[in-house]
């Protein structure tokens, strides 16, 4: 398969059949919530949201039944997660546990953790967060140095997590850390461990402000917390090859090209049904763009379930996905003037404020742009 | 074989730079077989040049005018012509009567200048409009162009492994593996926008997707030609280097049957329209 090979997303009736039905329930759901909220994209957090969803029966889409998912297409839980972030909804609480840590636990978890999470999670009750940075590990993440040293019944974690976003609300982190050897063995001698964040003794979780005064990154310290050997999730030594695994899910969803989408809807509202030719120009171009970033990224879904590991696809997707997302406040500005501002006009500056300030984060989360241009290049060849 | 299919041999055609006019006589026979008039053999061409005067005497057709930017103008053995009749428009078949002048586009591909003072062959009503051949048009160059960009690709990625500098290849040096990258992610946009031009031609043409695959292809194309010029060098700006060969067809390619701001302002108004609450229902049904 070549780097450039994108298949034609499958058709799937069901998955339009349910796009109607999710249509329906954000319409009444979401009916009051306003567009300052809904800017939030899937950085907005409602637990009470992410259970109703777990009662429709929206979270664990793919997951099997035998283990209390849902044991649907991957291209139905593209149409409900693609629609919830069109929206604007409240996501985030279970948005890791339903995207990497459910299929990782599915993948690589025993029986007994799969019993115990996979019904949890789905019923938007369970939610993860992603333990994989440190102060000196961000793109380097083979260079992590917390530690997990094996004691009697279990395992002491030393070291410090950060930009864990979301930990102070997740029931549980899937640690990446290493369990032998040094930082110089690299990949090797690293494991992944599922802590309970609640109970977990000698760890302790702090918050660490976004630009925006926010709080979703968190600091998280271990000294000497104990965790059972029934943690271990996978093989031990085996932690680099999983946590690689999840990558593909990670960067190829229409979360990586939907983060500013709410401000071209506001951009669109502002405009009006007869924008000018310089507007109507900068619109369509911004459309086309979401077109056929859709059509890639569906693709990629595609891929993903027919059981194939397209890494340099997705990384195609997440680089161009946030060159778009990231024009779009820049050409929302070029579009409406916010000064002098008027009611509606002030409504949108919020939402155009609001996403300016967190368009940096667009092209460093989930892999930098040079990370991901490095795994194209990669894919291509060069290296 | 499906619409999708045949247009689908464009990227093919694209990506070899093929010196004939495929896409002009999958053009022309689409317009005569919706009006029921029978094909010719050999290759055709295509054009609604506005220009172009066709009337009736009686039960006798008569074409008239000047047809500029004819592609293959002067290879193909019949022009299809459409043309208004009284505000509606007709398809006639035209295998001679008129004079060919020589003219290229850039990447010297024949766009002909044809002036018509002669009797169609067969003149017919036609259900397919000046604008959906102009949207036909514009799926056969997103095509093009998505083909071009695979082997400008290919070509550039193998010229940055053999071409060595500062005692290593220069595919090696991360500044141009992150512009072989970037490349790469054009390229990939311009194969989807052509896989949804494939798809939005049949009886007629989906006008907004095409919109959509035209304006994203075009845009991809420039900035693909120039980042595979920047990596190829000098050797890549001289005739004797095939490079130019693909770079001037994209450059070609991206203006013909429309532009960007055409395309874009045509999506752009179509989504203002339907107003910002129906901004995504509108986007996911292209």
């Amino acid at each position: 398969m070549s780097a450039l090979t994108f298949p034609p997303p499958p058709v799937s009736l069901e998955a339009e059949a349910l796009r109607s039905e999710v249509r329906a329930f954000l319409a009444t759901e979401l009916a009051d919530f306003p567009a300052e909220r809904r800017m939030e994209s899937w950085s907005g957090f409602d637990a009470a949201f992410s259970r109703k969803l777990g009662q429709r029966g929206w979270i664990g889409l793919t997951f099997p039944t035998e283990y209390g998912g849902h044991g649907r297409t991957a291209l139905e839980r593209y149409v409900v997660i693609e629609e919830l972030l069109a929206a604007g909804a409240p996501v985030v609480g279970h948005w890791i546990a339903d995207r990497q840590s459910g299929p990782s636990i599915l993948r690589f978890g025993s029986e007994a953790q799969k019993r115990f999470f996979i019904p949890r999670i789905v019923a938007g009750e369970c939610f993860f967060c992603i333990g994989m940075s440190e102060p000196n590990s961000g793109s380097d993440l083979a260079s992590v140095r917390t530690r997990a040293t094996k004691v009697e019944g279990g395992w002491h974690i030393n070291g410090t997590k950060l930009w864990t976003s979301q930990a102070h609300f997740s029931h549980y982190m899937i640690l990446f850390c290493r369990s032998s050897g040094t930082p110089e063995d690299r990949q090797n001698g690293t494991s992944q461990f599922l802590v309970d964040l609640k109970t977990t003794k000698g760890l302790s979780i702090r918050p660490v402000h976004a630009l925006t005064g926010e709080h979703h990154f968190n600091e998280i310290v271990f000294q000497d917390a104990f965790v059972p050997d029934d943690a271990l999730l996978g093989e031990e030594g085996q932690g680099w090859h999983q946590v690689t695994s999840e990558l593909a899910y990670e960067r190829s969803g229409p979360e990586r090209f939907l983060s500013s989408f709410i401000l071209l809807v506001e951009t669109l509202r502002v405009l009006g049904a007869h924008p000018s030719e310089r507007a109507a120009i900068a619109i369509g171009r911004l459309g086309a763009h979401l077109v056929t970033l859709r059509r890639l990224s569906r693709s990629v879904a595609g891929m993903l379930q027919a059981g194939e590991n397209p890494a340099t696809q997705a990384a195609l997707v997440k680089d161009l996905g946030a060159l778009l997302e990231q024009e779009i406040p820049d050409i929302a500005r070029s579009l409406v003037a916010v000064d002098p501002p008027t009611p509606e006009i002030a409504r949108f500056a919020r939402v155009l404020d609001y996403t300016t300030q967190h368009a940096p984060s667009f092209s460093l989360r989930g892999g930098t742009r040079e990370i991901l241009r490095g795994i194209i290049a990669r894919g291509l060849g060069l290296r | 074989m499906a619409p999708a299919d045949a247009l689908a041999l464009l990227r093919v055609a694209g990506r070899h730079a093929l010196p004939l006019p495929l896409a002009e006589t999958m053009l022309a026979t689409w317009l005569l077989a919706a009006a029921g008039i029978a094909m010719p053999e050999g290759p055709l061409t295509v054009t609604a040049a506005p220009g172009l005067v066709l009337s009736r005497d009686g039960a006798k057709w008569h074409l008239a005018g000047t047809a500029m930017g004819v592609a293959w103008g002067g290879d193909a053995a019949g022009v299809v012509v459409l043309a208004e009749v009284d505000g509606a428009p007709h398809v006639a078949l035209v295998s001679g009567g008129y004079t060919i002048a020589e003219h290229r586009n850039i990447a010297r591909e024949p766009r002909n200048t044809l002036v018509f003072d002669t009797v169609p062959d067969a003149v017919a009503p036609s259900p397919l409009s000046a604008l959906d051949l102009r949207a036909a048009g514009a799926a056969t160059r997103a095509l093009m162009i998505a083909g071009a960009l695979e082997r400008i690709t290919a070509m550039t990625t193998q010229y940055a492994l053999d071409r060595t500098q500062f005692g290593r290849p220069i595919g090696r040096f991360q500044a141009v593996q992150h512009s072989l990258a970037t490349l790469a992610a054009q390229t990939a946009a311009a194969l989807a926008a052509g896989d949804i031009a494939a798809e939005a031609v049949g009886e007629g043409v989906d006008l907004l997707a095409i919109a959509a695959a035209k304006s994203r292809a075009a845009e991809a194309a420039g900035i693909g030609a120039a980042l595979a010029h920047q990596i190829h060098g000098a050797i890549g700006f001289t005739y004797e280097h095939s490079l130019h060969y693909f770079t001037k067809r994209l450059h070609a390619w991206r203006e013909e049957y429309g532009g960007e701001p055409e395309w874009n302002e045509r999506l752009g108004r179509h989504l203002a329209a339907a107003g910002a609450d129906a901004l995504w229902p509108t986007l996911t049904a292209i």
